[in-house]
């Protein structure tokens, strides 16, 4: 009897920069969903004055090896000019903004608003039975801080995914 | 009571559980484990087609002539590709298939490993959903899922792309029903206000039109009865889509023939002069509408579809209702209680004299077969046998559309949407397993017949009886009829030279042959058609410079339609030329 053994895996960050045209984010994703795998997040925004070309961070899990694949394949890419593998190539620093929705009376409110300003959210809106705060940082700090919520009336969450850049003065 | 069976083994048994009779396929290496599962499994019946896209045409043909889902079966690499074709007709014209293909294992994926494609990827745009299962324990959730999105909603093919280590892997199987979450949930009911809103506009036109398309049988024959109802109370006339065709019977006083480009005088004139459409399960195709701007200008529309994105696609509409057919047309009947339509006699006097035109009519040849006779005669000497028709595409499906007459539902396989040569006869394969007893009739052309020929073969292993009537031109008719009316008749390349002798072909597939030559021989050939047990070619040679009318030109209004004898200019704008 045959069991499927799954690979260890890994997470890592790559960014892309690449043309912006029509379809290059469909041909990306598909080499991730051709080799059964998923991207965990995806930001993709134009960073040049006449909007020609994109970066986009991508967080992915698999195997070391399929990684290595998956990025040979998207310098293979017509449109892409540059991939860097940041977990490969060396301390990097990764941002994400969350917009998290809390709501609640009485002690827990107040917990709440605590609670925010321990993890420096900044509160972008309010009633008297909510709160919606912003918050930027690593991905774990958004996790801790979504976890704490939950105890203090979780309604929704909406996350930006991760933006990511090496660390130092050389670009990379 | 669980115990570890293969995916290979759980596939089988979960496409048993669906009530699968039969699965149209191939062998190839990465489905090996899973043709294995199929040895000696009687509940099953393998068919074993000559070329996979022939597997889902044939699957079609089963899936349209008997409501239920088709099953495919294909290998990976190119059994995938070859199949492409097929699930993208599927697709176009919501045709509820389950592909099954292999794929490399798992740990090769991605690594150009022999006969690898990204199956999942190629056919991510001609399939309403698919999967790359990478564990056997959830196989049988999937399939179960798959037969639902297949068949559910507005039906089209779902692929499962299954690697090969997880074809052969085990995990637990039991006999319990599958558990899985529940997430795809179709709207099937209009709103009550909507349904309220449309009888109100039914009662007040003075001038209305039903019409219906393909999503009427796909709807089931529930949603047919429930159209002839729905006539019958308001006493509008009906026409309908090359889908759609069957969905009322041809008989019908009301009945306009089929609309669009080559559809009649008076279904393309009422529809231009209609002050109330309802659109049944159209969606108001290129080949209907004729240009936009001039499409059905004063009027209402009604489109009741279950698809939300089929609503103003092309068309904008007043009421649009999001639901099945046959469910609205019920939802419609109940709330139209006791009422009385407007008096529609101005209106189908009006209707009456459209029909004068006699739009369908052509010209008697005293030297060669008219192509519109030959049918004529095939539909007059097979109608008591109520047969199952298929079709390639091209003159041929055309005039098999005009000149052949349906009267319910599933009687009428043909490619639609993405006009598939080479259809006709796998489909007709699929439709006769379905059938048995049926007469099953291919109408092709000499063009699209040699597309799919291979099948011949099928036929031939599994004794069905399919019957393939050639309307033999010697072109790719339709295209010349377009070089002819837009190209200042420069047949480039449409010639079907090298033509094979269809007569010894047949014979060489154990099959048997018969040529009509002369319109003396054409009811004596037809009735041996008719009359033989097993499978028949007939090549009828026909008039080879016959064109199809009625035709709306690219870019035409309905109400510019070329009839037989008009004279037609042999060029076109570039503008006109640039459309489909």
């Amino acid at each position: 009897m045959m069991h499927i053994k799954h690979e260890a895996e890994e997470r890592h960050v790559l960014t892309v920069t690449v043309d912006n045209e029509a379809g290059i984010l469909a041909k990306i994703a598909g080499l991730f969903t051709a080799r059964g795998y998923n991207i965990d997040s995806l930001t993709v925004a134009d960073i040049t004055e006449n909007h020609a070309v994109s970066r986009i961070t991508i967080v992915t899990h698999g195997p070391p090896s399929q990684i290595d694949q998956i990025h040979a394949q998207l310098e293979r890419l017509v449109p892409v000019h540059k991939v860097v593998d940041l977990t490969e190539v060396g301390p990097f620093v990764q941002r994400e903004l969350a917009l998290v929705k809390v709501s609640g009376t009485g002690e827990k409110r107040v917990e709440a608003l605590r609670v925010a300003d321990v993890f420096r959210a900044k509160t972008v809106d309010t009633t008297t039975s909510s709160f919606v705060f912003e918050l930027t940082g690593a991905p774990d700090k958004i996790d801790s801080f979504v976890a704490i919520m939950r105890e203090l009336g979780l309604v929704e969450v909406g996350r930006t995914g991760v933006v990511g850049m090496i660390r130092g003065a050389e670009e990379a | 009571m669980s115990e570890e069976r293969s995916g290979a083994n759980i596939l089988v048994e979960s496409l048993i559980r669906q009530g699968v009779e039969f699965v149209f396929g191939y062998p190839g290496g990465a489905v090996l484990p899973i043709y294995d599962a199929l040895f000696g499994e009687e509940r099953i019946r393998h068919i074993l087609v000559r070329h996979e896209a022939g597997a889902a045409h044939a699957a079609e043909g089963y899936a349209r002539s008997t409501g239920k889902p088709g099953v495919v079966l294909v290998t990976s690499g190119p059994g995938a590709t070859n199949a492409v074709t097929g699930i993208a007709d599927a697709f176009m014209d919501s045709i509820p298939l389950v592909v099954i293909t292999g794929q490399v294992p798992t740990g090769l994926i991605g690594s150009d490993a022999f006969q690898e494609a990204d199956t999942v990827g190629i056919s991510r745009h001609c399939t309403k959903h698919n999967y790359l299962v990478k564990d056997p324990a959830d196989l049988a959730g999937v399939i179960d899922e798959a037969f639902e999105i297949a068949t559910t909603g507005r039906p089209g093919p779902v692929l499962i792309d299954i690697p090969k280590d997880v074809q052969i892997a085990t995990a637990a199987w039991n006999d319990a029903p599958v558990q899985r979450r529940q997430r795809y949930a179709p709207r099937t009911r209009g709103a009550t206000e909507e349904i309220e809103q449309a009888v109100a506009m039914i009662a007040a036109a003075k001038a209305p039109i039903l019409y219906t398309g393909g999503g009427v049988i796909n709807s089931g024959p529930r949603a047919t009865a429930l159209l002839r109802d729905l006539q019958t109370k308001t006493g509008a006339p009906v026409t309908s889509t090359l889908m759609g065709l069957g969905a009322f019977p041809a008989d019908h006083g009301d009945w306009l023939g089929m609309l669009g480009m080559h559809g009649t005088y008076e279904a393309n004139m009422a529809m231009n002069q209609a002050d109330l459409i309802v659109c049944v399960g159209a969606r108001f195709d290129d080949r209907v509408t004729g240009r936009l701007d001039a499409f059905a200008p004063n009027s209402k529309k009604i489109h009741i579809d279950i698809d939300r994105s089929s609503i103003n696609k092309t068309v904008r509409v007043d009421l649009p209702i999001i639901g099945d057919c046959a469910q609205v047309m019920e939802q419609i009947l109940d709330a139209w209680g006791s009422r009385k339509p407007q008096d529609l006699t101005a209106w189908k006097a009006r209707v009456d004299t459209w029909r004068e035109k006699k739009s369908l009519s052509f010209p008697a040849n005293a030297k060669a077969i008219m192509p519109q006779l030959a049918i004529q005669r095939l539909f007059e000497l097979t109608k008591d046998k109520d047969p199952i028709i298929t079709t390639e595409v091209g003159q041929h499906q055309m005039w098999a559309a005009q000149h052949f007459h349906f009267f319910g539902p599933n009687k009428w396989l043909t490619s639609g949407g993405l006009g598939t040569m080479g259809y006709g006869l796998p489909a007709a394969i699929g439709a006769q397993c379905g059938n048995p007893d049926s007469l099953v009739i291919d109408i092709a052309g000499d063009a699209s017949i040699q597309m799919n020929i291979q099948e011949m073969g099928t036929a031939t292993q599994y004794r069905l009886p399919v019957k393939i009537f050639i309307l033999n031109n010697e072109w790719m008719g339709m295209v010349r009829q377009w070089q002819e009316l837009t190209y200042e008749s420069r047949y480039s390349n449409s010639y079907s030279d090298s033509l094979p002798d269809f007569v010894r072909l047949a014979e060489a597939y154990g099959w048997k042959g018969i040529r009509i030559a002369s319109e003396s021989e054409l009811d004596a050939g037809i009735q041996e058609m008719i009359d033989y047990q097993g499978p028949v070619i007939v090549d009828c040679r026909v008039h080879n410079e016959a064109n199809c009318f009625p035709m709306i030109p690219s870019g035409a209004a309905h109400t510019e339609m070329l009839l037989y004898g008009d004279a037609v200019a042999g060029t076109m704008d570039d503008e006109a030329k640039a459309l489909v």
